[in-house]
């Protein structure tokens, strides 16, 4: 058998090969690209979820606006925290904003037992389909029309639409305040709050800014704007305005009050102990309440 | 042969039942309400203030922007409340509330019964007479038509076409007021095609309509400069690119406007409004609507003053008919539903429709198996049930790649669906999205 067949084209493929090489080797040197190693680094600390909930598109992009920025204070990566923000301002060797945590909460309670359908809506099972046709099937032309657009957006599994209320339902551990369900929402019912120590907070849950009676006639649990939890408010944080009542959650110390004097229940408090323990906490949180 | 539209479009049951019931004034109780916006573009700026008496026919709400309408008052009373109401849809908005005393009329109006046939204005003053009326598109778009009229500068209008083709199913509102005022509207075709300062006018009027066509061709003194077009019966030939394509041929480019063309297109209340306003100085105050269904005792045609609540309409035909639906405002194709019946009537309501459980029932619905029969239907010459794909899935870039702009929003890709897909549903909503982020690019 003859050999030289293999010989030759071992040689002539060898040297086909080792010219390419040069080539890509040549082409390889001329156009590299210098990427700040830092990038990887600091994409390895961030969570991967790729949400674009700090604004940027995905973790790397994020990644290399915190490379380039002189200090992180308005850049904050709400899915990881302040540990991962603090994790990245180590690695960067620069000092990050610390942030409250926050949470996603609904602002709407009017299931079907307390806000009575008026129409049957049967088209396309989208909230935003159906807040273009009309101003939905209950009385109340603010509250959440239950389709759930806002489940669909979420990509930590944390927001869940109730059978039963027919309202989407945050868990709070999941949520990581990305703000997806907020843009979702075509009622502009989500709002992005405060999580509160031990996940405590106390908001208004309804948006209804009509005047009392006629919001009343819609919903048992709807906000009248009647101004007790105003009045009952000893650290001023609630406002009302277009007859809805509003709780900034930088002001309030979570004293409780207001819960108890609302005519209509519409304002909640999550994550409390049942009542007997609050006047161990108020007392306790008052001597901060000017800061 | 009889014209027609030649791409997409389907036929529907006509239903036209109320089409033999004579147009009937609707006394209006108590008080009515009407709101700044009833057009499209700005909402007009209330100059009357709580406390005001007002006269039938006064200016309540001045046009406030390039693309506004004026705003008159449609009955004699006191304003009680100027605040925001729940429409029919149940979207607030500002409305001025006027309680009822007596009817008296603004001076300037001539209420006689007269057709006055000479036009005694110039091109300018007809203009400035239809802005002051408040006159707007009543096809349904609620264009203000003094816009419309203003021809922008570089082009040019050739011809007037005017649509009495009432292609929806049902409604009777047109038919019955070119049976009823029909030497009204050829003066109103005369009016604006001396207001455009164009020699050629067309009318153009399905065959199911033989008796307002034949009507029309009885005044031949006016039929001079007008051309009456039959059409041969089919949806959506209202639509203005669609008529422009079936009484002339001519096609409207993709992402063009009529008047690209050179064609202007009103519709025969739009005309019958505009004669009202310049011959007789009567703004638009009232419109014609059609009270219809098929479980509906009595079929009514109401000139309805603007402002008057739906509920009063409804009563007058013996309330809610049982097994109705849906009500729905406007046809059965491109209405709107009428989710809140205290909202008032609106200077474009064509119609209160009543339909039965089966006829709005969407059904359940299931996978798209390709057919292709809504590509078949769009008059657009779209793909809808790409569109609704990417609708569905947010995809701007390839909805806005894919013309959705340009969608008519007809319904035919819904009403032809075998498996029941929400298309319009997704569609609009994608069309409103690219919308917006082609007007931000401006």
């Amino acid at each position: 058998m003859d050999y030289s067949i293999i010989l030759y084209t071992v040689i002539a493929l060898g040297s086909v090969a080792l010219l390419l090489a040069i080539i890509l080797y040549g082409v390889a040197q001329k156009f590299k690209v210098y990427e700040d190693p830092r990038i990887d680094i600091v994409e390895k600390i961030l969570p991967g979820a790729n949400c674009g909930g700090c604004g940027f598109a995905g973790c790397r992009a994020f990644a290399e606006a915190a490379v380039k920025a002189e200090d992180l204070a308005t850049i904050f990566c709400p899915v990881g925290g302040n540990d991962c923000m603090k994790n990245v301002a180590e690695a960067l060797g620069k000092t990050a904003a610390e942030k409250e945590p926050m949470v996603a909460v609904i602002r709407c309670s009017g299931s079907p037992a307390h806000r009575p359908r008026t129409s049957i809506y049967d088209g396309a099972q989208s909230c935003a389909v159906m807040a273009s046709v009309y101003a939905g099937d209950t009385g109340c032309s603010f509250g959440c029309l239950g389709r759930g657009d806002c489940t669909l957006v979420c990509d930590f599994d944390a927001i869940h639409m109730n059978p039963e209320t027919l309202l989407p339902e945050v868990i709070d551990d999941k949520c990581t305040a990305c703000g997806a369900c907020v843009k979702a929402c075509p009622k502009f019912i989500i709002e992005l709050r405060k999580k509160g120590p031990k996940n405590r907070r106390i908001f208004v849950s309804c948006i209804n800014k009509d005047k009392g009676g006629v919001a009343r006639k819609a919903c048992k649990v709807v906000c009248i704007g009647c101004g007790v939890c105003k009045k009952a408010c000893t650290f001023d944080a609630i406002t009302i305005e277009n007859n809805l009542a509003y709780i900034d959650f930088n002001k309030c110390k979570l004293c409780r009050k207001c819960v108890e004097v609302c005519p209509t229940n519409a304002i909640h408090e999550l994550n409390f102990p049942p009542k007997k323990k609050v006047e161990e906490i108020a007392p306790a949180k008052e001597p901060v309440s000017n800061a | 042969m009889i014209k027609t539209f030649k791409r997409g479009g389907v036929h529907p049951p006509e239903n036209k039942i109320s089409a033999q019931v004579a147009i009937e004034v609707f006394n209006t109780q108590d008080t009515v309400r009407i709101f700044t916006s009833q057009h499209l573009g700005v909402p007009a700026e209330p100059v009357v203030t709580k406390g005001d008496t007002v006269k039938v026919g006064q200016l309540i709400a001045k046009s406030s922007g390039f693309i506004s309408a004026n705003v008159h008052s449609s009955v004699s009373g006191t304003v009680t409340s100027i605040e925001a109401i729940a429409d029919h849809m149940g979207f607030k908005k500002t409305a001025i509330c006027i309680k009822i005393e007596g009817d008296e009329w603004e001076e300037s109006i001539d209420r006689s019964p007269d057709i006055i046939r000479e036009i005694k204005h110039t091109p300018e003053e007809i203009i400035q007479k239809i802005t002051d009326a408040g006159v707007v598109g009543l096809g349904g778009a609620t264009f203000p038509t003094n816009v419309k009229l203003s021809i922008p500068p570089g082009k040019k209008a050739e011809a007037l076409i005017v649509n009495g083709a009432e292609c929806e199913p049902y409604l009777t509102s047109d038919h019955r007021l070119m049976l009823e005022a029909g030497e009204q509207i050829l003066i109103g075709m005369e009016i604006i095609r001396q207001a455009l300062k164009i020699d050629k006018t067309y009318i153009g009027i399905e065959t199911n309509k033989m008796d307002a066509i034949n009507h029309l061709k009885s005044f031949t003194q006016w039929i001079k400069h007008i051309e009456i077009v039959p059409l041969k019966p089919r949806y959506p030939q209202g639509g203005e690119k669609q008529l422009i394509k079936a009484v002339t041929g001519k096609e409207v480019p993709i992402n063009g406007l009529p008047i690209d063309t050179g064609y202007v297109v009103c519709n025969v209340g739009t005309v019958y409004s505009v004669y009202e306003a310049v011959q007789k100085n009567k703004p638009l105050i009232d419109n014609t609507v059609t009270i219809t269904g098929k479980k509906l005792k009595t079929q009514k045609n109401y000139l309805v003053r603007v402002g008057t609540p739906m509920s009063q309409l409804i009563e007058s035909v013996g309330g809610i008919p049982e097994g109705t639906g849906k009500i729905v405002s406007g046809g059965p194709m491109m209405g709107k539903p009428i989710a809140n019946i205290d909202g008032p009537t609106l200077k474009g309501s064509s119609s209160i429709l009543f339909m039965t459980e089966e006829e709005s029932s969407r059904g359940d619905s299931s996978n798209c198996i390709r057919c292709a029969k809504c590509v078949g239907v769009c008059p657009m010459g779209l793909e809808p049930y790409l569109l609704l794909r990417l609708a569905e899935r947010k995809m701007n870039d390839q909805l806005e790649a894919n013309f959705v702009h340009n969608c008519i929003e007809c319904g035919c890709c819904l009403y032809t669906c075998p498996a029941r897909l929400p298309l319009v549903d997704y569609i609009r909503l994608g069309k409103a999205e690219v919308l917006k982020i082609m007007r931000s690019r401006k």
